[in-house]
């Protein structure tokens, strides 16, 4: 659908028309107007601009990696690698009956631990809320952290999760990704686990060539693609 | 530099500009986005011999945590010129005049910045004048916007800012430092191009009205140029190898 696909600076005119702005564009005037470097979409109603760049911004029910950094007696303070810190309470991890008097929390998640969240709820008046009471998420006991730069993960994924898959596939690892830009893999065999790793730092370092996918195969087969 | 002679013509009977310039015609620009490494956004400018970096910090969290402002981002910009940047020793010390200069470029890239995005936030812009010779501010101000596009931070538009002037009798566009020296006035300008709105104005010297409002018009005109490279910039490190 998207294909009038044009790359844009801030104050670039997308389009003008009756179009609904949605991410990283604004309406003026008439005019539609991008305000990140990126690639603009035009669908049938609506203009959006995927970003080239910039930091990771919290959205409800995104899968996120966080690493803890502290805790009070209610609750973990999570780096998020965005420019809020992500709060996970307590009562989320040990349930309702949770008491400050019989509960540890760090006997639960340690300073440094790595944890697989989901943004349970954020708005512009709080820090984003975090839970971890959700199938496949919860505290990550081995892998490797790999940090990519954030508007590289959708490259990634690719369509449909065709990318990650053919990674998954080549190696044999495990790769969960989170929308702030970080990425656990782990593995059984070592081989893998530095392949898989040497072509998710390649995704993010190549995330602009059109046939990554060959060259991320080439690579996986053994193929030396330098 | 200081090897030039002060007691030159600024204007000469063809229309020549002491650096061999016509009176439309700015410096030698060039622009690169991106190049430091630690930064979340970063760019280079030589606008003639004028040699600025900046580097773009944010959002991120503010401290001192009192400056934090719950309904809005902060923008804080430094503005600072490196001893050697001048012909003799400039104390490190930011002086009265970099104190005023760091608050017109943040006045002036305020307009732009949706810092509304990110309340409880701050960014932070550091603009380091490795080498100086008149219209500072203009190229510092044009450096920044491009670096604050580079680090990703949502914007209305670009800032371009070039000054314009007044020198024996004539308006002319880009002054440089025997210019402003020298010269009758001096007016930097910032301008949005795309919403074709003014952020920053300032004038030293005399103009009567209508020299005024053709200053101004020179000034926008010669942001419209400066704009051009800014966008060459980014294109060249986001889009560099694609067609468009």
């Amino acid at each position: 659908m998207a294909d009038k696909r044009k790359y844009v600076i801030p104050g670039d005119v997308v389009t003008s028309g009756p179009f609904r702005p949605e991410q990283n564009v604004i309406l003026e005037g008439n005019n539609i107007i991008a305000t990140a470097v990126g690639i603009s979409e035009i669908y049938d109603d609506s203009v959006k601009v995927i970003p080239l760049t910039g930091k990771y911004l919290p959205k409800i029910d995104d899968l996120v990696i966080g690493k803890v950094v502290s805790h009070t007696s209610l609750s973990w303070e999570l780096d998020i690698n965005s420019c809020y810190i992500g709060f996970l309470p307590a009562m989320d991890v040990f349930g309702r009956d949770f008491s400050t008097h019989a509960d540890e929390l760090s006997s639960k998640l340690k300073t440094g631990d790595l944890v697989a969240a989901r943004i349970a709820n954020f708005d512009r008046t709080r820090d984003p809320l975090i839970t971890i009471s959700d199938r496949d998420l919860g505290k990550i006991d081995d892998g490797v952290l790999v940090k990519i730069s954030t508007s590289k993960v959708p490259r990634l994924i690719g369509k449909k999760g065709s990318m990650i898959q053919m990674i998954e596939n080549g190696t044999n690892a495990a790769v969960t990704i989170g929308q702030n830009g970080w990425v656990v893999v782990s593995c059984e065999s070592a081989e893998g686990l530095s392949k898989a790793k040497k072509a998710i730092e390649m995704v993010n370092e190549k995330a602009h060539i059109a046939n990554l996918t060959d060259l991320i195969k080439d690579m996986l087969d053994g193929k030396d693609e330098s | 530099m200081g090897g030039r002679d002060a007691t030159m013509v600024l204007l000469d009977e063809n229309g020549i500009r002491c650096d061999g310039r016509k009176i439309d015609e700015p410096r030698r620009i060039m622009i690169k986005a991106g190049g430091l490494k630690n930064a979340d956004g970063s760019a280079y400018i030589e606008f003639g011999d004028n040699k600025i970096l900046v580097g773009v910090f944010g959002p991120r969290d503010v401290h001192p945590k009192h400056m934090s402002n719950t309904d809005t981002g902060i923008l804080r910009v430094r503005y600072h010129m490196e001893p050697f940047s001048v012909g003799e020793r400039k104390r490190p010390a930011p002086s009265r005049r970099e104190i005023e200069i760091s608050k017109v470029i943040k006045e002036a890239l305020e307009p732009a910045v949706m810092l509304e995005k990110f309340p409880r936030t701050a960014v932070d812009v550091f603009i380091e004048v490795l080498q100086a010779d008149g219209g500072t501010r203009c190229a510092a101000l044009t450096a920044a916007s491009v670096a604050l596009a580079d680090a990703g931070i949502p914007m209305r538009d670009m800032v371009a800012a070039i000054a314009s002037g007044k020198v024996a009798d004539t308006i002319i566009l880009d002054v440089n430092n025997e210019e402003d020296q020298a010269g009758q006035a001096d007016m930097p300008v910032g301008y949005m191009p795309s919403l074709k709105k003014i952020t920053l104005l300032q004038l030293d010297g005399v103009l009567t009205p209508e020299e005024y409002k053709k200053c101004v018009d020179v000034g926008v005109k010669g942001c419209e140029i400066v704009y051009e490279l800014q966008k060459k910039a980014l294109h060249d490190k986001y889009f560099g190898n694609r067609k468009d």
